[in-house]
């Protein structure tokens, strides 16, 4: 038997492309006639455009057209009723500004430069009106939509009866994705009804579908192209009001276009994680049982959506409490519309929430980790469900080895380096497990080689590599002999890349198109292959590629080969069962930091990082550990540099671009050490891999804040630690 | 970005006849902030003259005197042996600027006329006396957490962004100058102006002048320097203040001591007084926290940055502390 492909340290299959400029991202294509594109974006963030003169921009060299709600051609899908006024941004629908950044034209010219040029040339007019993008401000309008509910279980707030207990309240700033790839589109009419699109994307099948309403088109007529993807984060997980402006702008001029963002509007049209301004309650027994939990949230959204995500979800389930209530609730600013950003809200909850688990183990004169395994859920408290998996004591067991968690000092302060106080801190991260829908389809070639198709994204962890590797495993051919083709709206319906779920739901469906392969397989020999005439199916064995009855094998090319085939094509779909009923599903994460906090500067400096994962069987050793690096890195930007800053006068970001935005660089990052559970998960999937995205970031701010305090003595509830915040 | 003819002179003297027939040209090396500038369109020079033909990019020594010319580039300083055996502040401080990416374009002229990296500066949509005067200061009631402490004005609290200048500044630096009007040069203390009611002006260099080099006195600070940057992030951030400590100690006496610091003011930031407190004392922490008692005596802050007295103080003593190696 070959050796197991899945949960061997891989290349990435794409590595090569990747490093030799060889991976074409969306930007990188160029259809024939291509024209570039600009955006005029509001400086105002409320009000009316009252007029827009783009005569001097129109006579600029080059400028093929200004495109704005005052000359854009019908757009079918905006005349559709929707009783709900949140429909979202209707770009170019009309003089409405909602937003500072709002765009309110395009303009099109023959080079990038002489479009960017004109776009400074276009005049336009505003009628201000007021405008709130203070959270601060607006708390007293905070709501809840219908979807938004309410939990409690057993009593409300009965941490306030408890013998020991805390109330804190914990805010963070909007965060901006700012991956290093810049969004955008190209957009291509190649007839009136046939659009094709070079699009960053997270999911191709969604771009589609969000089109396809939009400009009243069968789905066969919209092709979208995104095979490499230079970072997202959750930026690309929806199609954006940019990106129909481009398509707009191409319908009417009838030429190809393209739009890359600058990095200053990454700030404002592309989302963003929203502030988020959380109180926990929470109280314990002397002896440190939990007995009640009150998690309450308000975070940001736009005047024209309402973004939800689970802020206050992971106190529901985390911890073996019998009273637990939560609320979450909504502020409309005048800010476009945030989206899911890396570990999304259960990034921003987990703060709150493995925050205040260390205060109150700070006052309970408990070691933190002691208080969370004397608190550990051995059955979904939410659900009341067994797990599927769940090895997180081991984790934690793990974690505080490497970290050398037994040096760190109960009391704040007490330990020093070469001038440094010395802080250890530690949290939990969880996410729950999912698996979707998906299809794949597997045609093996007369040389035995095997191609999988499917309309999945990769946004950076290396999804075609781990493919390849359940694809070696259920077929038993060799890796090299295998691709795993993505990003393409034309091949089979994938789910988008988000909430930590690719490996499991395409994974399946990968798996199960390779057996329905060898099944098909089995079929054509014991139908047509005298050594396997009287063979019921079932009874043929597979090994290495092969199909084996005895001691006779027979390759799978030789199948095809004997009944002159060129190829043999199959494709499943694959989702979950009931088994999503029967158990709760989650990954987990257990992250240690040791901090240096320099006394005199209030710098902080993180010096050792571990990491542990609990998340079913791992695919690929590596790029599984960069991933977890990845996130690790997006939780140090979390909690000591990332915050977007605004003018609240203006309603207007002042640290929109590189420099300015804080994210960390290789300085900020120290040796982190990640380690893996690496156990299968029995029920989730046919790999038991549970996900691993967004566990890498949840819990991961508090690890490093809870380090902080044990440093200095000092929290930190507001996000980032900056240095003034510890002088 | 507008458009803009472009020349590349061969002489000095050709590049200062293009510069001083058209106001709006503008001298480029590195390019590392004039383009951002342009790209952002807070400057919009219909004429670009190119100085990196001319020959500036030198360091030499001579009796005693440090001369470095203005296209030497920063990477290039910083690690060159006469700077690192003669004057390790400034290469010091040169490596806690930018990245190395940058500090390969960036030249040593060029880094003296970078401007504030003031956000209402850097947004044409905003207010900014020094972009538009006229129009206010943004930053005064805006978003003021990395501006000015010490000898701002109502019309404009920016800070000057350079480490380099910090320790040139600290040890008495002379600018050379040339013009339509012939050569002259500028104590470094004097180039870089504070903004009054004309922060549109950086620095007092006149209409076609080039920098073409700086002088760097004999100096006695080889031991003990440190040029501390305390930041946001540990690489590629601005200060939000740092401090440039030198002394020269012995027999365990300060015999003379230089401190300036950045992320404080509209220049580099000399802290005589503060010196004048340190010469003859012993290098002890109670008389470095007396220096820095001094040195923050006229601070003045806005709604954000009052962290920066006591973390300019702290700053002060921690340099000190590293300097002195006590």
């Amino acid at each position: 038997m070959k050796k197991q492909a899945v949960g061997q340290s891989m290349d990435r299959v794409d590595g090569r492309l990747k490093v030799t400029g060889g991976a074409r991202y969306f930007a990188d294509h160029q259809p024939e006639g291509m024209l570039y594109a600009a955006l005029v974006c509001s400086p105002i963030s409320s009000g009316r455009i009252t007029a827009i003169d783009a005569t001097r921009a129109l006579r600029a060299p080059g400028v093929a057209d200004v495109v704005s709600h005052l000359n854009v051609p019908p757009i079918p899908g905006y005349k559709v009723e929707n009783p709900n006024p949140k429909q979202g941004l209707k770009i170019f629908y009309d003089d409405r500004i909602y937003s500072n950044g709002q765009p309110v034209a395009i303009v099109v010219a023959n080079t990038l430069e002489r479009a960017v040029y004109a776009a400074t040339l276009v005049k336009v007019t505003y009628a201000q009106e007021v405008h709130q993008t203070d959270m601060a401000g607006s708390i007293d309008k905070a709501f809840q939509n219908k979807n938004m509910k309410d939990y409690q279980r057993g009593e409300a707030d009965a941490w306030k009866k408890a013998p020991v207990s805390l109330e804190a309240e914990y805010n963070i700033p909007i965060e901006v994705h700012n991956p290093m790839e810049l969004a955008g589109i190209i957009a291509h009419w190649e007839t009136p009804d046939k659009l094709t699109l070079y699009a960053k994307t997270q999911g191709v099948k969604s771009v589609q579908q969000s089109l396809k309403t939009l400009f009243q088109l069968p789905e066969s007529q919209i092709t979208v192209h995104s095979q490499f993807v230079g970072g997202a984060f959750g930026m690309a997980l929806r199609i954006w009001p940019m990106e129909v402006a481009t398509i707009i702008a191409a319908r009417k001029i009838r030429k190809p276009i393209k739009l890359v963002l600058t990095r200053k509007d990454m700030f404002t049209l592309v989302g963003y994680r929203p502030a988020a301004k959380q109180r926990i309650g929470i109280g314990a027994t002397a002896d440190g049982k939990l007995t009640g939990i009150t998690h309450e949230a308000i975070a940001n959204t736009s005047p024209y959506e309402d973004f939800t995500e689970a802020i206050v979800n992971m106190s529901r389930m985390m911890y073996a409490c019998p009273n637990v209530n939560t609320h979450y609730q909504l502020v409309s600013l005048n800010l476009s519309t945030p989206v899911w950003m890396r570990g999304p809200g259960e990034a921003t909850g987990a703060f709150a929430l493995e925050s205040a688990i260390d205060e109150l183990a700070h006052q309970l004169h408990m070691d933190p980790l002691q208080l969370r395994l004397i608190n550990h859920a051995d059955t979904d408290p939410e659900k009341n469900l067994p797990y599927s998996s769940k090895y997180l004591k081991e984790a934690y067991e793990m974690g505080a080895a490497k970290i050398g968690w037994q040096q760190r000092s109960q009391t704040p302060g007490k330990l020093e380096e070469n001038g440094w106080l010395v802080g250890y801190g530690m949290s939990s991260g969880v996410f729950g497990a999912g698996r979707g829908r998906a299809t794949a389809s597997a045609t093996l070639k007369a040389d035995g080689s095997l191609v999988i198709r499917s309309a999945a994204a990769d946004i950076g962890p290396g999804t075609a590599t781990a493919m390849v590797q359940i694809a070696a495993d259920a077929t038993g051919i060799d890796v090299k002999k295998i691709k795993f083709l993505l990003g393409e709206s034309e091949y089979p319906e994938a789910p988008r890349q988000g909430g930590s779920s690719t490996v499991s739901t395409v994974g399946s469906a990968v798996n199960d198109v390779c057996r329905n392969l060898q099944q098909k397989l089995g079929e054509l020999a014991t139908a047509n292959i005298p050594a396997f005439k009287d063979l019921k199916v079932e009874n043929i064995q597979h090994e290495d590629g092969q199909l084996v009855a005895g001691n006779t094998r027979l390759d799978y090319a030789a199948v095809l080969q004997q009944q002159q085939l060129p190829e043999l094509m199959v494709t499943t779909t694959s989702q979950a069962g009931d088994e999503r009923k029967q158990y709760a599903m989650y990954s987990f994460s257990v992250h240690f930091t040791k901090v240096h906090v320099h006394p005199a500067t209030g710098v902080v400096r993180i010096k050792h990082i571990v990491s542990v994962a609990d998340s079913g069987t791992v695919v690929n050793t590596k790029t599984a550990r960069s991933q977890m690096i990845g996130g690790v890195v997006g939780g140090i930007g979390m909690a000591l540099t990332e915050e977007a800053l605004i003018d609240h006068r203006f309603g207007r970001y002042v640290n929109n671009n590189y420099a300015d935005y804080h994210v960390p660089v290789n300085a900020d990052t120290p040796p982190t050490d990640v380690l893996f559970i690496n156990k299968k998960d029995p029920v989730i999937n046919p790999m038991g891999a549970k996900g691993m995205g967004e566990i890498a970031l949840i819990g991961f701010a508090a690890a490093v804040s809870n380090a902080v305090f044990n440093a200095t003595g000092k929290r930190v509830r507001d996000l980032p630690i900056t240095p003034d915040k510890l002088i | 970005m507008n458009q803009f003819s472009y020349v590349r002179p061969a002489s000095q003297q050709a590049a200062i006849d293009a510069i001083t027939r058209d106001s709006s040209a503008r001298f480029i090396a590195g390019g590392t902030n004039l383009l951002d500038l342009m790209k952002n369109g807070v400057l919009a020079p219909e004429k670009l003259v190119d100085i990196n033909r001319l020959p500036l990019r030198n360091i030499t020594l001579n009796n005693n005197i440090l001369h470095i010319g203005a296209l030497t580039l920063n990477s290039e300083v910083a690690a060159h042996p006469l700077i690192k055996t003669h004057h390790p502040l400034l290469s010091q401080a040169l490596l806690a600027g930018a990245s190395q990416q940058l500090r390969n374009m960036a030249t040593t002229g060029g880094n003296m006329m970078q401007r504030t990296r003031c956000s209402y500066f850097y947004d044409t949509t905003m207010p900014c006396n020094k972009r538009t005067p006229g129009s206010g200061c943004g930053a005064i009631g805006g978003v003021n957490r990395m501006h000015a402490i010490f000898g701002a004005s109502d019309q404009c609290i920016a800070v000057h962004p350079s480490d380099m200048c910090i320790a040139l500044v600290a040890l008495d630096a002379t600018v050379l100058v040339a013009g339509p009007k012939g050569n002259r040069r500028i104590p470094f203390g004097e180039f870089h102006r504070l903004p009054g009611n004309t922060p549109d002006q950086d620095n007092n260099l006149g209409k076609g002048e080039l920098i073409t080099g700086i002088e760097i006195p004999h100096s006695p600070f080889t031991n003990h320097v440190y040029y501390l940057k305390v930041r946001d992030r540990a690489s590629y951030a601005f200060a939000l203040v740092s401090v440039a400590a030198a002394l020269d100690i012995s027999n365990n006496t300060i015999r003379d001591a230089r401190l300036a610091m950045g992320g404080v003011a509209h220049k580099p930031w000399r802290l005589h007084e503060a010196e004048k407190t340190l010469i003859g004392k012993t290098p002890t922490v109670e008389n470095f926290r007396i220096a820095a008692t001094v040195a923050t005596q006229s601070a003045r802050t806005y709604q954000h940055n009052a962290f920066k007295v006591p973390m300019a103080q702290n700053s002060i003593v921690t340099a000190l502390q590293k300097a002195a190696a006590v």
